[in-house]
C-alpha cells in the first residue's frame, strides 16, 4: 500500500476516481440504478499549488473533495497522498484506523461559516480542539499556539474567549482557517469557503488564503462554482460536468482559450461587471444530464452547438492537446473557442475618480 | 423631486417610491431597514438595486408590496402607482396594508419573482392549479380558459411540453424549471411592475443566463417596468438601465448604469466595485478590499453609515451628520459629505 516516493512526486494525486451512489427503490430498498457523482477522473496537485474544482450544481465536486479526505470511500481508484515523511500513501485503500498518522495533514474549509462552528465553545476551544486531540496537554502550550493562529487570520487575539454569534460572517470564516491550520497541515480543502459571504467580505477572505499559502507553503483544492473567485485563486482548473472533468489547464489558459465547448459556455455566461461588455451571450439550452442516467457518448451532446455522430455514441477521453492542458472533446484540436480576454480598457474603477 | 428626473424623458414613471422609511421594532431595538429609499420606475426599463446583505433591498420590495410582517411598518414615505392613463395615482404606502385595493394590486399590476422558488407554491396542487387560482382571483374567466392561458404561459416562459408540465407538481421541476413557473405565475395577470428579488441567486450560471435572458425578452414584449434586486453587480451590469445603491437601509448612489460602473462617486460604490473578483484578473492577483464588516443592524454607526469603513472619512463631519442623496451630476445622485456639506442641523 506504501510506495516509497521519488522527491518529485506531487502532493496529492488522484487517480481514476470514482463515486457511485446506489438508487434505492420500494420496500425492500433494492438497488435499482446508480448515481454516478464522480465518473472516473484523475488529476494532479503539486507542492504549493491550488487547483480549483470548478462545475455546476451537482457535477461531482464535493463528492470528490469528500473522497479525497476519505469522508467518504471511493467506489473505485486511487488517492495517491505524499506524507510530511515522504512517502507515498494510497487514502482511497487504507483501512480508515491506518489513516489516523495522515489525517491532520489534510484539512477541510467549509462554506458555511455560520453552522461548521460549534456555538457552545469559545473561539479558544475551537481552535485548540485539535491541538489537544493531537496530544498537546499543556494548556499554556495550546494557548501560545492559538494566539498565533489568531495573528496568522488577521484576528485579535483578544476574542478569544468569546463565542461564534459574537463575530461577522468573515470573522467566522477566518476562525474555520485557523482551526483548519491548527495541526500544521500540507493540504487544504475548501469547499465554496467564500460563497456566502458578502462582496466586500470574499475579497478578504480570498487575500488571506493567497497569503497563507505564501507564508505556509500550503496546497490548495478550492471547490467553486464562482468563476471569477477561481481566476482570482487558482495556479490550475479543471473544469467538470455531470461526474467528470472535461478540461483541465493553468488557470490562464483556460480562460484565454478554452477547447471545450462546455468551458467556453460557463465562460460566457458569467455576467461581467461592466454594462459596456454586454453582448451576444452563448446560452446553453437544456439543462445539465441527470447522473444517474447520463446520455450515451459525450455527456455533454445533447447541449453542445458542435456535436457530430460521434458524440451521440462514443465517449471521449481526457486528452492532452497542448502541454498541460487536457481536455475531454473529439473536436478540441479542430474547434476554436472564445474565452475571456483583458477588457479593453483598464476599468475606470481601478482609477481613483474623485 | 429630484430623484424623478434620474429617468429623465419620456412619460411620468409607473412606481415612484420617496424617501421610503421601513423600521422594525424588536426587543433588542430598532432596525431601521429601509431608511430613505428612493428611485422610480419607468415602463419598458429596469431598475437595478444592488447591495449587500442585510442593506433592505428585500424590505423595499416587502414595502411596495405592503407585505413587511410585524415587528416591521413603513414609517415615512409615499409609494407612488400610476395606473391607467386616466385613472388617479394612489399612494400604495397610504393603503391599508389588508384591503382589498392592495390585494388587487398585489399579483395583479406588481407581481413579485423571489429567490426560492420552492417556498412560494403549495406542495400540494400542481403548478397548473396555482396558475390557474391565480389567474382567476384576479381576473373574471372560466377554468377551461384558465387553463389555456396557463399553458400559454408555460409555453412563453420555455416551459417544454407545457401541455403535460401543467400536471406536474412542485417538487417534479428542477430549480430552472421552477423559477420559470414563478415568472410565468408572476405574467398571468400582465403586470405593469414586475419585482425580481435575486431571481437567479439559487441557479447556477447557465440557468441563469436562460433566465435573465427570458426577463429580457418579456420586457421587450410587453413593456413592463422590473426592479430586479441582487447583490451581484454582474446581474446589475447585465439587467439594469438604473441602479440604485444601498448600504444600512440607505440609498448612498444612484444613477444610469453607464455612469455607476464608470464614473461612481461613492466611496462605498468605488470600493464594492474594485473588490468584486473580476473574471479578468490575472490569476493569484490581489483584491483591493474594504476594510472591516457590515455593522450589525442594532449597532448602526452615528453620522455617514459607511464612515467606520470608509478611506474618505472627515472626521468631525462624517461620525457626526448624516449625508442626503443629493444630485452630483446631471443623472446621477450620492450621499456623501465629499460632494456637498452637511445641513445645519446635524440630527435626524
Ligand atoms: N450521499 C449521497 N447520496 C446520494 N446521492 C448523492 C449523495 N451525495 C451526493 N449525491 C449526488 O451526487 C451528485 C454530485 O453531488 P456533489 O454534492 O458532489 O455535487 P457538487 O458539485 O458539490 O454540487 P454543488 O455545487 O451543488 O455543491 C449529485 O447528483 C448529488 O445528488
Ligand atoms: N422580520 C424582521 N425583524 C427584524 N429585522 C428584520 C426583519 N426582516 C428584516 N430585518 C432586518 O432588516 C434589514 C434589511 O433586511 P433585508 O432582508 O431587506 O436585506 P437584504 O438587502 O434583502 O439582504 P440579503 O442580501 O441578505 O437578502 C436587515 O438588517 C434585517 O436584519
Ligand atoms: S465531444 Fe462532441 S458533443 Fe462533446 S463537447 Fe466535444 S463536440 Fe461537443
Ligand atoms: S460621507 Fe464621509 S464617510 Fe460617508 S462616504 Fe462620504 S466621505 Fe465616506
Ligand atoms: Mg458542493
Ligand atoms: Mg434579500
Amino acid at each position: 500500500m506504501t510506495i516509497r516516493s521519488n522527491s518529485g512526486a506531487p502532493l496529492l494525486e488522484v487517480r481514476n476516481l470514482q463515486r457511485f451512489f446506489p438508487i434505492r427503490r420500494g420496500l425492500l430498498r433494492r438497488v435499482v440504478g446508480q448515481v454516478r457523482a464522480v465518473d472516473d477522473i484523475s488529476f494532479h496537485i503539486d507542492r504549493g499549488e491550488t487547483l480549483s474544482l470548478v462545475g455546476e450544481s451537482g457535477c461531482g465536486k464535493t463528492t470528490t473533495a469528500r473522497c479525497i479526505l476519505r469522508a467518504l470511500k471511493p467506489t473505485a481508484g486511487e488517492v495517491l497522498f505524499q506524507t510530511g515523511a515522504g512517502e507515498v500513501v494510497d487514502t482511497a485503500s487504507l483501512p480508515k484506523a491506518a489513516l489516523t498518522p495522515y489525517r491532520h495533514q489534510m484539512q477541510m474549509i467549509f462554506q458555511d461559516p455560520f453552522s461548521s462552528l460549534n456555538p457552545r465553545m469559545t473561539v479558544f476551544d475551537i481552535i485548540a480542539e485539535p491541538l489537544l486531540a493531537s496530544g498537546i496537554k499543556n494548556r499554556d502550550q495550546r494557548r501560545a499556539r492559538v494566539e498565533n493562529l489568531l495573528e496568522r487570520v488577521r484576528l485579535r487575539p483578544e476574542f478569544m474567549q468569546r463565542y461564534p454569534h459574537a463575530f461577522s460572517g468573515g470573522q467566522r470564516q477566518r476562525i474555520g482557517i485557523a482551526r483548519a491550520l491548527a495541526l500544521n497541515p500540507s493540504l487544504i480543502v475548501a469547499d465554496e469557503p467564500v460563497s456566502a459571504l458578502d462582496v466586500s467580505v470574499q475579497a478578504q477572505i480570498l487575500n488571506l488564503l493567497l497569503d497563507l499559502q505564501d507564508e505556509l507553503g500550503l496546497t490548495y483544492l478550492f471547490v467553486a462554482h464562482d468563476l471569477s473567485v477561481v481566476k482570482h485563486i487558482s495556479d490550475r482548473v479543471a473544469v467538470m460536468y455531470v461526474g467528470k472533468i472535461v478540461e483541465i489547464a493553468e488557470t490562464d489558459q483556460l480562460f484565454k482559450a478554452p477547447k471545450h465547448p462546455y468551458t467556453e459556455a460557463l465562460l460566457s455566461a458569467v455576467p461581467k461587471p461592466d454594462p459596456r461588455l454586454r453582448s451576444e451571450r452563448i446560452v446553453l439550452q437544456g439543462e445539465v444530464a441527470d447522473p444517474a442516467h447520463p446520455p450515451a457518448g459525450c455527456y455533454f451532446h445533447p447541449r453542445c452547438a458542435h456535436a457530430i455522430d460521434r458524440c451521440r455514441s462514443e465517449t471521449p477521453p481526457l486528452e492532452e492537446v497542448l502541454p498541460g492542458h487536457r481536455v475531454a472533446c473529439h473536436r478540441a484540436r479542430e474547434l476554436s473557442l472564445k474565452g475571456v480576454d483583458a477588457p479593453p480598457s483598464p476599468h475606470p474603477q481601478q482609477l481613483r475618480t474623485l | 423631486m429630484a430623484n424623478r428626473e434620474i429617468n429623465g424623458e419620456g412619460q411620468p414613471p409607473v412606481l415612484t417610491v420617496n424617501n421610503l422609511k421601513t423600521h422594525f421594532f424588536t426587543d433588542e431595538g430598532t432596525v431601521k431597514a429601509v431608511d430613505g429609499a428612493s428611485f422610480s420606475a419607468p415602463a419598458g426599463k429596469t431598475v437595478g438595486i444592488v447591495g449587500e446583505s442585510g442593506c433592505g433591498k428585500s424590505v423595499t420590495a416587502l414595502s411596495i408590496l405592503r407585505i413587511v410582517q410585524k415587528p416591521g411598518r413603513i414609517v415615512d414615505g409615499e409609494i407612488i402607482l400610476r395606473r391607467a392613463d386616466d385613472a388617479e395615482p394612489v399612494d400604495l404606502a397610504k393603503l391599508d396594508a389588508e384591503g382589498g385595493a392592495i390585494r388587487a394590486i398585489r399579483g395583479g399590476e406588481i407581481a413579485l419573482v423571489f429567490q426560492e422558488p420552492m417556498t412560494s407554491f403549495s406542495p400540494h396542487y400542481t403548478i397548473g392549479n396555482q396558475i390557474v387560482e391565480t389567474i382567476r382571483l384576479h381576473q373574471d374567466v372560466g377554468k377551461a380558459e384558465a387553463r389555456n392561458r396557463t399553458i400559454e404561459l408555460l409555453r412563453m416562459v420555455g416551459i417544454p411540453r407545457p401541455e403535460r408540465r401543467i400536471d406536474e407538481y412542485p417538487f417534479e421541476l428542477s430549480g430552472g424549471l421552477r423559477q420559470r413557473v414563478m415568472i410565468a405565475m408572476a405574467l398571468s395577470c400582465n403586470p405593469k411592475i414586475l419585482i425580481a428579488d435575486e431571481p437567479t441567486t439559487a441557479l447556477d450560471v447557465t440557468t441563469q443566463a436562460q433566465i435573465l435572458d427570458l426577463l429580457r425578452e418579456i420586457q421587450a414584449r410587453t413593456q413592463m417596468s422590473v426592479i430586479i434586486i441582487t447583490h451581484d453587480m454582474g446581474v446589475i451590469a447585465e439587467m439594469a438601465d438604473d441602479v440604485i445603491v444601498m448600504y444600512l437601509g440607505r440609498v448612498v448612489e444612484s444613477g444610469p448604469v453607464d455612469e455607476i460602473f464608470h464614473r461612481a462617486k461613492h466611496p462605498y460604490t468605488q470600493a464594492l466595485l474594485r473588490s468584486i473578483p473580476s473574471i479578468f484578473a490575472a490569476p493569484r492577483s490581489k483584491l483591493p478590499t474594504i476594510a472591516g464588516s457590515i455593522p450589525h443592524p442594532h449597532n448602526r454607526p452615528a453620522g455617514c453609515p459607511f464612515h467606520p469603513r470608509c478611506a474618505e472619512r472627515m472626521m468631525g463631519k462624517c461620525d457626526v451628520h448624516i449625508p442626503r442623496l443629493r444630485p452630483v451630476s446631471r443623472r446621477q445622485m450620492a450621499s456623501c459629505f465629499l460632494y456637498h456639506e452637511p445641513d445645519e442641523a446635524p440630527i435626524t
